[in-house]
């Protein structure tokens, strides 16, 4: 019986797919320019192989950064570059718009992601970080960091919220108010490895630079204070640090 | 009987979940418009039905030679994201078991325990595409590749402690098709190591030379 069903349900999901795979794939374009150059792989240097001339329809196929895979008529398959795809035409007769990133797409992004690298009181530190913006001036972010000391290696996970008074403008600075955990691993090694967990909170200040496409530039610097008073300790640790990195945005 | 009536019914389940794929394509539609035109094409551009292909899974396996330690068999995984043509970005994730320093083959001593053996590796790399290429094994097949140099920073947990971790080194890629490619990575990853492991502190090259299947998607 478990077997006639899982028979039944392959089937069902083989007749599904076959039906979808049916559709025509691709998106169709004609040539305006009096020839586009068809390359054998998606890179400047790759050979042109073959030529197709105004008015061919061409499918486009797949794209791998800046190339377009398309098949002619004829059937040749081969890469183009975006600049050329850009001078085309759609099959009713309207020029070709292919989606550009602009500063203006970096102001107003919502999500955030990227990996930083730095210093975190002496000892390298390594970060990765998630964030979405409410408004144009104000994110917040999620972190997760690994310092690497002499004596004790540390993870911390974060929250923060960022402000942004000039969104608007390429190098944009920000500050930001955090706070969080932080777990200190002694290394094995030590005669007596004890790990601990500590609240830690921290003030940044850094700016913001959009690169090119989806890519963001950052640099900050940071202030720390671990509560790590007891009772029988009763100083918190303060430590500078600073962190530099990129990340993508959304 | 009752069996029999089951199945009956999960079979009328299993087709009607399949049917209304067949049934998508409206009959009229059909009949209104003349047989001319065979191949329904779309007059409108819609870049975002184009399929984009520019992440890459890459599952690996091979040596790494920690320094001391032996060499030993490391496998893994890794992620990249294509940004242009000449470059791209790339987080992995690697683990090998570390074996015994000669002194510990002579002595017969431990420095560590099973568990500080264990080496689990993780870094975020950026790569160069500096030599993109096509190869023709035989009269008839062309494939493209890529010869890159790779770069980066990441953490290596091993002998109780976690290591920053500077990787550099090269690689070549074969795309046997334009979605799968045979990767091989030649990496060093430089570390340092303590006196209370090795005797001497010092910054130990661990050599690593991994074969990978690679999917773009």
């Amino acid at each position: 019986m478990r077997i006639q069903v899982l028979w039944l349900l392959i089937l069902a999901l083989w007749i599904t797919t076959m039906a979808r795979a049916e559709e025509p794939a691709g998106e169709f374009v004609r040539i305006a320019d009096p020839y586009i150059e068809i390359h054998t792989g998606p890179g400047s240097g790759y050979p042109v192989f073959y030529v197709a001339e105004r008015g061919e329809e061409i499918a486009i196929l797949r794209r791998k950064t800046d190339w377009f895979q398309v098949r002619t008529r004829r059937g040749k398959e081969g890469w183009v570059h975006r600049d050329q795809l850009e001078r085309t035409l759609t099959l009713a007769g309207e020029k070709i718009k292919l989606a550009t990133v602009t500063l203006e797409a970096f102001s107003e992004r919502k999500w955030e992601l990227g990996a930083t690298g730095g210093d975190f009181g002496g000892a390298a530190m390594l970060g990765l970080y998630g964030g979405y913006a409410f408004s144009r001036n104000l994110s917040a972010e999620l972190g997760l960091a690994q310092s690497f000391g002499n004596i004790s290696s540390t993870y911390s996970l974060t929250g923060r919220l960022v402000a942004q008074p000039f969104p608007e403008w390429r190098y944009s600075p920000f500050f930001s108010l955090g706070t969080g955990y932080i777990q200190i691993n002694p290394k094995a090694t030590i005669i007596y490895p004890e790990r601990t967990t500590n609240q830690m909170s921290y003030v940044a200040l850094g700016l913001r630079t959009w690169l090119t496409r989806r890519f963001i530039f950052r640099i900050e610097y940071d202030y720390y204070t671990i509560f790590s008073a007891t009772n029988d300790r009763d100083d918190n640790e303060e430590l500078n640090g600073w962190q530099a990195g990129f990340a993508v945005f959304f | 009987m009752a069996s029999r009536f089951r199945s009956l019914l999960l079979m009328a389940l299993a087709l009607g979940s399949a049917l209304p794929a067949w049934a998508a394509e409206p009959p009229e539609e059909k009949a209104l418009s003349p047989i001319i035109e065979p191949e329904v094409k779309r007059r409108e551009f819609h870049e975002a039905r184009i399929d984009t292909e520019n992440f890459e899974v890459t599952v690996f396996a091979g040596m790494l030679g920690i320094e001391d330690f032996g060499s030993s068999p490391v496998y893994g995984a890794r992620l990249g994201y294509h940004v242009a043509e000449w470059l791209f970005v790339e987080g992995s994730l690697g683990m090998a078991t570390a074996g015994k320093t000669s002194y510990e083959a002579i002595t017969g001593a431990n420095t560590l325990s099973d568990e500080e053996r264990e080496l689990i590796y993780y870094n975020a790399a950026v790569g160069f595409n500096l030599l993109p290429g096509e190869v023709f094994p035989t009269r008839h097949t062309t494939y493209n590749s890529d010869l890159y140099l790779i770069g980066g920073v990441g953490s290596t947990q091993f002998a109780g402690a976690d290591r920053f971790t500077f990787n550099i080194g090269l690689g070549y890629r074969l795309l046997f098709t334009d979605s799968f490619a045979l990767r091989i990575d030649f990496r060093d990853h430089i570390f340092n190591m303590d006196a209370d492991v090795l005797g001497q502190d010092k910054t130990t090259q661990n050599l690593e030379l991994t074969v990978g299947l690679g999917f773009f998607f």
